[in-house]
């Protein structure tokens, strides 16, 4: 069997290889098609924190990057950079 | 009134041409429609080719649009089909050469003799596809079993919902069901999970369409051809009929059909 095996080279078949990738793909694609999602999620973000932090808006950074979760597996990642100015005595309770 | 059905991908190369060839024909044929394929193609025209009418186009597309000649003078009839016409695309302009609005007159114009209209989208997502989509009521999205053209069609899933399309419909073109069975190929489940639309079909990859492109004879017409069947399945759930995917398996002819087709007999299609 081993000797089948060399053909073969992996276990996984290529079909499933094509979907995960296209997953991945799909994942990023479909989050990227408008830079107007990215705004969507921003201000709901400033919204929330706000009630606990003061934030600099203007140095808010929100983006869709890639993620390295294990060798050779990047997922998509949400990566919000969010400089906060101060504390509200609300969240020290 | 008639219905304008967009024929789109995306990708270029995956069956758009050829599908609305095989769809506009079966209408036609065996639903007693009358139907006008329009070929939305300025500049790349093909579908003249593969119905085999290239030599009887006089005016274009953009002739009608630019009202350089009537309507009329424009369509094609095909004089193998009852009731089947055809508006060719101009083969020397760019897909500039109409505009959106000019394309959605002609729709509305040709809805109103003919019960289907089918536009053939050129590929991309650019200008051409915004005249071909302009005047749709429906759209049909082809792909192919492979990861460019499923993610070039989620793509069109995404701008056709954009522009207020409820429910396209998903053709899978070219399945080779023996590499889906060695697990070398996507099946219909795992795309129509990806893509979440309704499928409207699926057509097995068949040497009879490349035999039917060379003579310019739609493949729908023929009875020996497993695509053809699967189109024909297609023109039954376009007009509303209930009919369920045809089996993928029984690729390969049986010894007994090889034996008929040795004689000369007629192979029935499973």
């Amino acid at each position: 069997m081993d000797f089948f095996k060399f053909f073969s080279r992996e276990d996984v078949s290529s079909k499933d290889i094509a979907k995960e990738r296209l997953r991945l793909i799909l994942v990023h694609d479909r989050a990227s098609v408008s830079p107007k999602f990215l705004e969507m999620i921003k201000s709901r973000l400033i919204d929330m924190i706000s009630d606990y932090m003061e934030i600099d808006e203007d140095g808010l950074e929100v983006k869709l990057t890639r993620m390295d979760m294990e060798k050779d597996v990047a997922v998509p990642a949400l990566v919000a950079n969010i400089p906060i100015k101060k504390v509200k005595h609300l969240a020290r309770i | 009134m008639g219905e304008v059905i967009v024929i789109t991908s995306g990708k270029g190369g995956v069956g758009k041409t050829t599908t609305t060839a095989n769809l506009g024909t079966g209408l036609a044929l065996y639903g007693k429609k009358k139907v006008v394929m329009v070929d939305a193609d300025i500049g790349l025209r093909n579908l003249d080719v593969v119905m085999g009418l290239e030599n009887r186009i006089v005016y274009d597309l953009v002739d009608v649009a630019n009202g350089m000649c009537r309507m009329k003078q424009a369509l094609i009839k095909d004089k193998r089909f009852d009731n089947l016409y055809l508006m060719p695309a101009a083969q020397t302009k760019d897909k500039t050469a109409v505009t959106p609005e000019q394309m959605k007159k002609l729709c509305d114009d040709l809805k109103k003799d003919y019960d289907y209209i089918l536009i053939d989208s050129p590929a991309g997502i650019e200008r051409g596809f915004k005249n071909a989509i302009a005047g749709a009521d429906k759209a049909i999205i082809v792909t192919t079993p492979e990861v460019s053209a499923v993610r070039d069609a989620d793509r069109i899933v995404g701008l056709l919902e954009a522009s207020g399309f409820e429910e396209p419909k998903l053709v899978i073109n070219r399945l080779r069901p023996d590499m889906v069975k060695r697990g070398d190929m996507m099946d219909i489940d795992d795309m129509i999970d990806i893509l979440a639309i309704e499928l409207l079909g699926v057509v097995p990859e068949d040497e009879k369409i490349v035999v039917s492109t060379n003579r310019g004879e739609p493949a729908v017409a023929d009875e020996t051809s497993r695509a053809g069947k699967a189109y024909r399945n297609m023109v039954s759930r376009i007009l509303g009929e209930d009919v369920p995917l045809m089996p993928m398996e029984n690729f390969e002819p049986s010894f007994i059909d090889k034996l008929r087709m040795f004689f000369g007999l007629k192979v029935r299609t499973r």
